[in-house]
């Protein structure tokens, strides 16, 4: 919580606790029913790790929360404004909510610094100094700031991941989201990008992450949503989840995923 | 130095250096001869060249006449350049009064510096799109006066003024309305999105010689009685109607490489959609798209050369009439050499220009 004055926000002040409320979502991509009656509560603070099997539907969820894709049926309230037609207010909320993509999606035109001051100038009542400044110590917090002046081919995966997060960061975002941000990623480099997401998370933000990384769900999670084929198929306290799992999905993917050691 | 001795101060293997006779006998062995069909190509090419140039030469330079008053002082048995340089005037100014040249010669100069603008880096991205916003009205107003100029008419303009005018104000409009048009055509809203798809399908099924007919004769009709559009506003309308279409799906095509990626990451940003494109998606494509736009550039140099048919003089109506008029009378080859030359210098600094954005681009890719 005590990030939530750090990052000052335009949106007038919300006493709610309740940063997400998911309300039977259903998705349909054609006649693929991609989510099926999700309902999801996240309270600011929290973080929370949603994993399953590919295909059933985890990104497609985190996906809804800022609209790149749009739900059918069901209700979406982030931060207190609920998801409708209005264009401005789904702005309003996408700049209140910071996302990192499995591919990073760094603007390859833009030096790092750029990455991360454009948005500002472009989407924030900021002044150019304002963001170079707010953006260094950004880059610095996520150990890129000599790179600052580089373009995003010149470096590593995992150099542009950690700058796609900071890049996100600079928005002053109450919520982040993160879709499988490692699994593009060389083994060496998914612990870089996996400390700065620790170290976010321990600063309070409110975390939704898509990942495989069981070993950072038990380390930092505050629930661990498991879902397969569209639907919330158990949610609970990481300890709780991955000791004594209820339902059979559940157990077959653990042990599947835990065979193959992806766990740290 | 011996390369031992660089080896052995830094440590670090250097690619061995060969004497520069030994590069020239290399280049000649492996890129002149290397198989005897190639030598045969070769050596043919080779005596082709020795025995064409100096006649070549001769005619076009030693024993041509470059001085004199008329086609009787030319005796050197080479080329006759006096309807050239004894019109060159024409060629350049077309029938410009006298008085007034000094503002054609501003109008090239300032479009002569585009070059130069886009070629140094130093200068501010934001000076030089200024520039170019503001350059074709300033091209109108010197050629064609107005406020605190003295009006010129236009059927006074001829010659390479044309041509130049016409290509470079022709540019500086086509590149954003085929912007435009691509954008539109990826719309999401039907109605627009329809109407550049009609808009380029049509002017594309047109030959461009169509257009310039429509544009000399039936766009008047759609005008009130006695309101008359300036021809050369009328030719250039349609020059840049016709690139703007080609351009939009060079253009377009450029939009569908783009990966999804871009657009999430700029939604996801909270960037509007004219944010999202002028900030993030335009400034890559049209990067990557410089190539074939510069060559639609090119082709719309060439194109303005059409508007001789509805009465336009531009350089190619100087030099046809050059060839008809009575004292120049049989020296078609001079004159249409001069005007292959004139548009060879122009589209191949153009073309090597966009070789050269071209290479940059492969550097900052790697």
């Amino acid at each position: 919580m005590s990030t939530a004055s750090q990052f000052s926000s335009t949106v007038s002040a919300n006493h709610d606790t309740t940063a997400i409320s998911i309300d039977n979502l259903n998705k349909w991509y054609g006649d693929f029913h991609a989510l099926k009656n999700i309902s999801l509560k996240v309270t600011s603070g929290e973080r929370i790790v949603v994993c399953g099997p590919s295909g059933s539907g985890k990104s497609t969820l985190i996906r809804c929360i800022n609209q790149l894709e749009r739900h059918q049926q069901g209700s979406l309230t982030v931060l207190g404004e609920t998801l409708d037609e209005n264009r401005k207010r789904l702005q309003r909320i996408r700049r209140n909510v910071g996302m990192c993509f499995q591919h990073f999606n760094l603007f390859p035109h833009l030096s790092v610094l750029k990455n991360c001051t454009l948005p500002q100038t472009a989407n924030l009542r900021v002044s150019q100094a304002e963001a170079i400044e707010y953006a260094l110590s950004l880059l610095d917090r996520v150990q890129m700031r000599e790179h600052a002046n580089k373009y995003p081919g010149q470096l590593s995966g995992g150099q542009q991941q950690r700058i796609a997060i900071a890049r996100a960061l600079c928005m002053r975002p109450k919520i982040m989201l993160f879709d499988e941000p490692t699994s593009a990623l060389d083994p060496e480099m998914i612990a870089e990008v996996l400390e700065v997401m620790v170290d976010l998370a321990n600063d309070g933000m409110t975390m939704l992450c898509v990942t495989h990384e069981m070993g950072f769900a038990r380390r930092v999670a505050d629930r661990v949503v498991f879902m397969d084929q569209g639907e919330i198929v158990e949610e609970a306290p990481p300890q709780q989840f991955f000791d004594t799992p209820q339902s059979a999905r559940t157990k077959r993917f653990l042990t599947q995923i835990l065979d193959h050691g992806v766990t740290a | 130095m011996t390369v031992s001795a660089t080896q052995s101060h830094s440590g670090v293997q250097v690619p061995p250096h060969h004497p520069l006779g030994h590069q020239v006998t290399r280049w000649i062995k492996t890129q002149l001869f290397p198989t005897p069909f190639q030598s045969c190509l070769s050596l043919i090419t080779l005596v082709l060249l020795v025995w064409f140039t100096p006649l070549a030469l001769d005619w076009l330079l030693f024993s041509a006449t470059f001085v004199g008053d008329s086609k009787a002082d030319c005796i050197g048995g080479g080329a006759c350049w006096l309807p050239v340089t004894q019109r060159i005037e024409l060629f350049v100014y077309g029938f410009y009064p006298d008085t007034e040249i000094w503002r054609v010669n501003i109008a090239f100069g300032l479009a002569a510096a585009i070059l130069p603008l886009l070629y140094i880096k130093q200068i501010d991205r934001r000076w030089v799109l200024g520039y170019l916003i503001v350059l074709p009205f300033l091209m109108w107003w010197l050629l064609k006066g107005g406020v605190g100029l003295p009006e010129v008419s236009s059927t006074k303009f001829a010659g390479i003024l044309v041509t130049v005018f016409l290509g470079v104000i022709g540019m500086l409009f086509a590149l954003p309305m085929g912007v435009l048009l691509a954008l539109g055509r990826r719309s999401n809203k039907p109605v627009i999105k329809l109407l550049s798809v009609l808009y380029i399908e049509l002017v594309r099924s047109v030959p461009v010689i169509t257009l310039l007919f429509m544009a000399s004769l039936m766009i008047q009709l759609l005008f009130p009685e006695g309101m008359t559009i300036d021809i050369f506003l009328r030719v250039l309308i349609v020059l840049i109607m016709f690139t703007a279409a080609y351009m939009a799906e060079t253009i377009r095509g450029g939009l569908q490489g783009m990966p999804s990626g871009q657009y999430e990451a700029a939604k996801a940003l909270g960037f509007s959609y004219w944010k999202t494109m002028g900030l993030i998606i335009l400034p890559q494509v049209l990067r990557n798209t410089i190539p074939p736009l510069l060559t639609q550039f090119i082709g719309l140099f060439k194109e303005t050369t059409l508007v001789v048919v509805v009465g336009v003089l531009d350089v190619v109506g100087i030099a046809m009439s050059t060839t008809a008029a009575p004292e120049w009378l049989g020296l078609e080859h001079e004159v249409y050499l001069f005007l292959a030359l004139f548009f060879f210098t122009i589209c191949f600094t153009l073309s090597r220009y966009a070789r050269h954005l071209e290479k940059q681009m492969e550097k900052s890719r790697s």
